[in-house]
């Protein structure tokens, strides 16, 4: 969990770092989506390494589905009857939320990539530009949208609080300082990842980008 | 006080079992939560009932028997404290209390709230000790241990063997009996010749009992009633990762 | 009083295990004089140890790693729960870590004399001398002691004694001791040199030409009755202080083990010798389980005072003015005051509560007070000595120390008898051997603070496995077969029983008897006793058997997890022991140790022995549910330390 998981967290902040490309302005942005077509080449044919990186992804996604999946299938088999009581949660909400946010996650994502990449539930479909669909996406008629972008956003940032501080105690963190230091980076890449994905829909919503 | 307790009835560890509601009149709020259970058997067995059966014996919170999910958290309300510790004034006259034995595929109900943790006796037998034949010690002087080594090991080392974790981990993972156990061992100068077998070993037995996997969700460590730290599941993964990157 | 109406008098007893000669090599000599097994032959001897206490645990580990094929037993679900795991002050051992003067001898000096002149010199001073290797064992096998910044460990004075000897754990140092032996007992067992049974209980002993071959065990899971059988028994099954009803034992401890092979021909020794503990927390009501133990340390910083009248004892304490309080302890023993030993401070409680001078429900209570502690010491200071004490009393009484003074009432702590055991640990029953409290040999009459863990891993660690081996020498004992009459006797007995206990279907529970008992114990049989009372207490015991017999009421099966059928067992076996216990106790028309004749004080009521005529051990012979026991008596000569009275005025 915690090496898929890390690399995953890597995808997002590069993500994150290209969405910002908007603010620089709409063309500028539609560029850096051709750049990322021509990444590599004239070493790989057009389009390539970014089939790379999203095969790369899809593996990095199956496998961390795949060790939660058998997580929660261990976790039923090792308590066949339930508590009549249901129990409290006492530790983090963040923690126990993991498994319902990610299905919620991936859901968003497909919702995602079928608005933003491939355009077929965007208003400006398939064949339009990425900054118009961006555009189009988060215009404030289309308020509703945008809510399901915060609301899937946050949950990702719930996500990835109790992920990132998890897989630090995975990989042998054990001090109270680093107790501390793993806390700390979790909440603010969190934080940062959430207000970075957060800042392009609503500078649409409000007008700043458009 | 008068309250009402929902109580797990089971006849053995074959049948069956379900939540049965007893009324508990006038118990004294300095009862602790056992004697208000030994108070109410007294009535069921002049009654013609059967008794409640459940787990306990020396009533000072250090044995680690007493062993009740009580309004669906182990060990009850209170902090850090066990089941027999736990005193009838923490609750309000009316209350309506549910009690339930350990929740584990790893614990099976034998009756009522009567759970068998032998398991955790064969998470020790695969690596929780230090080999050292009785004669063969050289003088306790002999291997000076850093006072904060020997502190910090016996934090560790004050696990009852409860299974609280265990009965609250939404995984039904012993991570934390497992880790609160290498740390102990792995912290003194005498528990390094076997500590990278040991956490591969108990690891194993651990997943050959049927506990389910950590994903540090930290239940563990709120109802353990010696506020054994989660900390130390990352000192177990540090120690397994250097275990088998050695092998 | 001699020989009468309640017991007569056999031959006298003799060790005749014992080395003489200078008392610095007895024990060298018997190790060297024991016969040894061939580690060829050890694999074709069982060994049944039942109990994985410190004793019974360090025992079977060692036995199993010498290569003896070792079946344990223990009624509790998992060996590391018995009940040495609740001791908390410490351990001690003539290590002379702090150059401080201590030494074997002054360990065996001071034992012999807390005792009371009623120990065996030879087997305090081989305990005095195993001391130091039970350190060196426990800090290999991982027990985490107190350690100073230097790394080395830490030592503390402890009990009264001008030593510092006493290792420790923090306030946990029976459960850090326990789980080294525990740990060292799942070695074994997962090496399948230990054939482990949790969850079963010892209900009779089997005795096949004259030697113990076994035992009878019941299953508490699935109620099945089995025979088990092997060439040596060894009982490590704890103390019996639970005949008391309310005591600092666990729920669980009981006398059964040892009082069937007592039953089956083992000599039980000075029974009435019990410890009872100052400071405890006192009962809160009628539905009281157990009583908890405060550590004594808390008596170096607070002071002990009950109101002058018993008018002020319902008003709150902080009501009572300071010309109103008696801080008796300080007012009757000036140089020692609130330190002075156990039983002082016990018999000193009773007196002002019989006094009517006793505090807080059923005025069964004497206040400890930090008050002066804290102004002296300030508030902060307190709370690091004892903080978490102070937490454990709030926890338990709903009371806060720091602003409300503490109550503690004596308890039940220990029990200093147990069956008769020879310089071997081997019982007057070939081939059946007891070790730690459930033995009588090494404290005397009265146990000193942090020596109980010392003698239970004493014995477990290195005494036993070295005597046993002097008996196992001449084994294998032929085969014993579930067929073989004494070993169908010995299980109809225990069937029966059971069916017994399953069939009268009376209308009293047995926690009722079990308290009824207790009362009658610790009112005439506890801190203090008299003719008078003792005589009493035997008419009200022999009728209190009597209503059990007709009228207890064991709900359920003897086929399934029954604790109350469990509970029944081992209260019927107390009632008998509770009737010994008096005997014995009046027979003793001597003050010793825990043992407080009324009769027998100085002027000033101080504890008055008579080495003339009680200088021995008292060990008694089972003649019969209805017959006189056999008082068999077993001199005790003291050459080194020579008897003389304590005083702490």
């Amino acid at each position: 969990m915690a090496a898929s998981g890390a690399l995953l967290v890597l995808f997002l902040f590069a993500h994150a770092a290209g969405n910002l490309k908007i603010f620089v302005g709409l063309p500028d942005f539609d560029h850096y989506a051709e750049w990322l077509r021509e990444l590599g080449t004239p070493l790989l044919p057009h389009a390539w390494f970014l089939w790379i990186q999203r095969v790369g992804l899809l593996v990095a996604i199956g496998l961390h589905i795949w060790a939660a999946t058998a997580l929660t299938i261990r976790a039923k088999k090792a308590r066949p009857v339930k508590y009549a009581h249901r129990p409290k949660v006492q530790g983090s909400y963040a923690a126990r939320t993991m498994r319902w946010g990610g299905v919620i996650i991936v859901l968003f994502v497909i919702y995602h990539i079928l608005d933003l990449t491939t355009g077929h539930l965007n208003p400006e479909g398939g064949d339009s530009n990425p900054s118009a669909r961006v555009v189009a996406d988060f215009a404030p008629e289309r308020w509703y949208v945008t809510l399901f972008y915060v609301v899937a956003v946050v949950a990702v940032g719930f996500h990835l609080r109790h992920g990132i501080w998890s897989a630090f105690r995975t990989l042998g963190q054990q001090t109270t300082k680093g107790e501390r230091r793993a806390q700390a980076i979790a909440l603010t890449l969190s934080v940062l990842l959430v207000a970075m994905y957060l800042s392009v829909p609503v500078a649409v919503l409000t007008g700043l980008v458009g | 006080m008068d309250i009402k307790v929902r109580v797990w009835r089971q006849a053995g560890p074959s049948t069956g079992g379900k939540m049965v509601t007893y009324d508990v009149k006038g118990i004294s709020p300095d009862a602790s939560f056992l004697e208000m259970i030994d108070v109410l058997n007294e009535t069921l067995i002049l009654s013609g009932d059967d008794p409640i059966a459940f787990d306990h014996d020396c009533r000072e919170g250090i044995c680690g028997a007493c062993s009740m999910v009580i309004n669906g958290v182990a060990h009850g309300p209170e902090k850090a404290t066990t089941t027999c510790q736990l005193h009838m004034r923490k609750f309000s006259d009316g209350d309506v209390i549910d009690v339930e034995p350990w929740r584990a595929a790893a614990f099976p109900v034998i009756k009522d709230l009567v759970v068998d943790r032998t398991a955790f006796d064969k998470i020790i037998q695969a690596g929780g000790y230090i080999t050292a034949p009785t004669g063969t010690a050289p003088d306790a002087h002999a291997t000076p241990v850093p006072k904060k080594d020997a502190d910090a090991a016996f934090e560790a080392a004050t696990c009852i063997g409860c299974g609280a974790c265990v009965a609250a981990c939404p995984n039904g993972s012993s991570m934390l009996f497992t880790a609160a156990k290498i740390a102990h061992l792995g912290l003194m100068p005498q528990g390094q010749p076997e500590r990278d077998s040991r956490v591969i070993d108990m690891l194993q037995a651990q997943d050959d009992a049927g506990f389910g996997g950590c994903t540090n969700a930290g239940e563990c460590t709120t109802v353990c009633p010696k506020g054994i730290p989660l900390s130390l599941i990352g000192r177990l993964n540090s120690d397994y990762r250097k275990a088998i990157t050695k092998r | 009083m001699t020989a009468n109406d309640f017991w007569a008098e056999g031959e006298p007893v003799f060790d005749k295990a014992a080395p003489d000669g200078p008392v610095e090599t007895r024990w060298e000599r018997r190790k060297f004089s024991a016969k040894l097994v061939n580690p060829a032959n050890r694999r074709k001897l069982t060994v049944i140890v039942v109990g994985t206490g410190l004793a019974g645990g360090s025992a079977a580990a060692t036995l199993a790693e010498a290569g003896y094929r070792v079946k344990s037993y223990c009624y509790q679900d998992s060996p590391r729960r018995a009940h040495s795991i609740a001791a908390q002050g410490g351990i001690n051992a003539a290590k002379n870590y702090r150059n401080d003067g201590d030494s074997v001898y002054r360990l065996f000096y001071d034992t012999v004399k807390g005792g009371d002149f009623r120990a065996r010199e030879s087997n305090v001073y081989r305990l005095a001398q195993v001391s130091v290797n039970i350190i060196d064992q426990c800090v290999a096998q991982g027990v985490p002691f107190a350690r100073e910044y230097g790394g080395l460990l830490d030592n503390r004075s402890f009990g009264g004694t001008q030593v510092s000897r006493t290792f420790y754990a923090r306030g946990q140092t029976g459960q850090q001791l326990l789980l080294g032996a525990y740990q060292a007992l799942e070695r074994q067992i997962g090496l399948g040199n230990v054939e482990m049974n949790a969850r079963h209980e010892m209900l009779e002993l089997i005795i096949v030409d004259g030697k113990a071959r076994g035992i009878v065990v019941r299953d508490m899971v699935t109620g099945e009755i089995t025979t088990e059988f092997a060439d040596a028994v060894v009982l490590a099954s704890g103390g019996y202080g639970n005949v008391f009803f309310l005591s600092t034992n666990a729920k669980g401890c009981n006398v059964t083990a040892s009082w069937r092979a007592h039953r089956k021909g083992a000599l039980f020794a000075n029974p009435c010798y019990t410890q009872i503990h100052p400071t405890c927390i006192p009962e809160s009501g009628s539905h009281q389980s157990k009583l908890t133990l405060m550590s004594e340390s808390l008596r170096n910083d607070g002071r002990v005072w009950v109101p002058k009248n018993a008018a002020d004892c319902q008003k709150p304490a902080g009501e009572i003015a300071e010309e109103d309080r008696d801080y008796y302890l300080e007012r009757i023993y000036p140089s020692f005051g609130n330190l002075v030993p156990r039983d002082i401070a016990s018999r000193a409680a009773k007196n002002v509560c019989d006094e009517g001078r006793g505090v807080g429900p059923g005025g069964l209570g004497v206040y400890l007070d930090f008050a002066d502690a804290i102004n002296r010491l300030g508030r902060k200071a307190v709370e690091a000595k004892y903080g978490n004490l102070f937490e454990m009393y709030e926890r338990i009484t709903g009371e806060d120390p720091y602003e409300t003074p503490m109550r503690i009432y004596p308890a039940v702590h220990y029990t200093m008898g147990g069956l008769w055991v020879d310089y071997d640990l081997q019982s007057t029953v070939p081939g059946l051997f007891v070790v730690g409290e459930a033995n009588f040999s090494d404290h005397g009459a009265n146990r000193l603070g942090a020596s109980a863990l010392m003698q239970g891993l004493a014995d477990g660690y290195f005494v036993l496995p070295n005597t046993i081996s002097n008996y196992l020498a001449s084994g294998p004992f032929p085969a014993v077969k579930a067929t073989d009459a004494p070993v169908v006797e010995a299980r109809k007995q225990v069937e029966d029983r059971i069916e017994k206990f399953l069939s009268i279907d009376g209308d009293r529970t047995v926690d009722s008897f079990h308290r009824e008992l207790g009362q009658i114990m610790w009112e005439y049989c506890g801190m203090e006793r008299t003719e008078e009372g003792l005589t009493k207490a035997i008419g009200l015991i022999r009728a209190l058997k009597e209503e059990f017999w007709t009228r207890v009421k064991v709900p359920g099966k003897g086929e399934e997890l029954n604790q109350n059928l469990e509970k029944a067992g081992r209260v019927a076996d107390f009632i008998e022991l509770g009737e010994l216990m008096c005997i014995d106790a009046l027979h003793r028309r001597e003050s010793c140790g825990g043992h407080f004749r009324a009769e027998s004080q100085t002027p000033d009521g101080e504890a008055m022995r008579h080495d003339d005529e009680f200088s021995y051990a008292a060990a008694w012979e089972y003649f019969g549910a209805d017959g006189k026991p056999v008082l068999h008596k077993e001199d005790l000569n003291f050459e080194y330390v020579h008897p003389s009275t304590r005083s702490y005025k």
